[in-house]
């Protein structure tokens, strides 16, 4: 059986995904992996989750779909630069590790991760949340089939990062 | 030194026999300038997303990489998106120009100072960042070499007057501005 990641960048594949923003993260690690090996996308490594609003808006105006990973902490640095996505009708999937959930050993993680869902909602960015690793693929792949920008959210516990040490280890 | 140059003229320099160039324009008097150059299906001037003008170049440029593509924006809008040269630098485009029309003011807010009035250099950190060229421009010189042919990433940091112009403004609706670029750029859906 395939893993989420694996999974996942089959539905970005199937559905003609040509660039991928991230900005690194433990829990998109296997999946920046096998996008970077992909000749068939471009992954473009971000300094933050903002430049990757502004990167999907350029692909889209030059006909070309994409996606975007980050974790959750870095969803409030997209809020003002959503609105693009809203205003010029431009579809973007964004796939999100949670943190500041079950099992976070970083307190400073939990404001951000609380207010994730509702950042992504305030600024009309449709919210789906995958709590198992089985419903992420599908989550995703039905989000690359709207025009709208979606954000999919993949639950800490699918995850699984419960330490310092599991982290850095990973 | 005094800058010389006037920005409808550098701008309306940029986009002469502008042929098949894609251009973005960041949010305030740039958008204005490009549009008092001709409103252009192939333009996307920006009404918001304050800092992601370069972003949204790269983004275009990746996507197309058989065109050029020039980034139209003011030193306010750049600053607030820096970091983007960093990733820019990473990407290298070899067919992206960002053009920085730089009056060292925030034209739309009251002309107050930005850091570039304080002397921070934009080209030299476009340079530091891995742009394949990079320089400031305070002359009046035709930069369409560098737009249309010199492999990029380029970086000009147009040195110009800090003056207040009549407004001309692009249509605002954004989908519009998507569409018509979509298919003025790829043809009909």
């Amino acid at each position: 059986m395939l893993s989420w990641p694996d999974e996942v960048h089959r539905e970005l594949k199937a559905a003609g995904v040509a660039l991928v923003g991230y900005v690194p993260d433990a829990g998109h690690k296997r999946l920046i992996e096998l996008c970077r090996a992909d000749r068939s996308m471009r992954a473009v490594v971000l300094t933050t989750e903002e430049e990757g609003i502004g990167l999907a808006a350029g692909a889209w105006l030059g006909g070309k779909r994409s996606a975007l990973l980050m974790q959750s902490s870095g969803v409030g640095n997209t809020v003002n630069v959503l609105g693009l996505l809203e205003t010029c009708a431009i579809p973007l999937t964004i796939i999100v590790t949670m943190r500041g959930e079950t099992g976070e050993f970083n307190s400073w993680q939990v404001p951000m991760g609380r207010a994730t869902p509702a950042a992504f909602e305030i600024m009309g960015v449709e919210v789906r949340r995958a709590s198992r690793a089985e419903e992420v693929a599908p989550l995703v792949a039905a989000a690359l089939k709207d025009e709208r920008a979606h954000a999919v959210l993949i639950s800490q516990q699918v995850i699984g990062i419960k330490s310092f040490q599991q982290q850095s280890s990973k | 030194m005094k800058a010389a140059l006037h920005r409808r003229a550098v701008v309306e320099g940029l986009l002469a026999d502008r042929q098949k160039l894609l251009v973005v324009a960041g949010l305030g008097s740039t958008t204005w300038d490009i549009t008092a150059a001709g409103d252009h299906p192939l333009g996307f001037p920006t009404w918001g997303a304050m800092g992601q003008a370069a972003m949204i170049g790269l983004g275009l440029a990746l996507a197309q990489p058989k065109r050029r593509v020039l980034v139209i924006t003011g030193d306010g809008e750049m600053l607030m998106g820096l970091s983007a040269l960093a990733t820019i630098g990473v990407q290298k485009p070899m067919n992206l120009t960002v053009a920085v029309i730089d009056n060292e003011r925030y034209g739309e807010t009251g002309m107050q100072a930005t850091h570039t009035a304080a002397g921070v250099d934009l080209a030299a950190v476009a340079k530091a960042c891995g742009f394949r060229n990079s320089k400031v421009v305070s002359k009046q010189v035709d930069l369409r070499k560098i737009v249309h042919q010199t492999p990029g990433p380029n970086f000009l940091q147009i040195k110009v007057v800090a003056e207040k112009l009549p407004l001309v403004l692009p249509p605002q609706d954004g989908a519009l501005l998507v569409e018509r670029f979509r298919r003025a750029l790829l043809g009909e859906p």
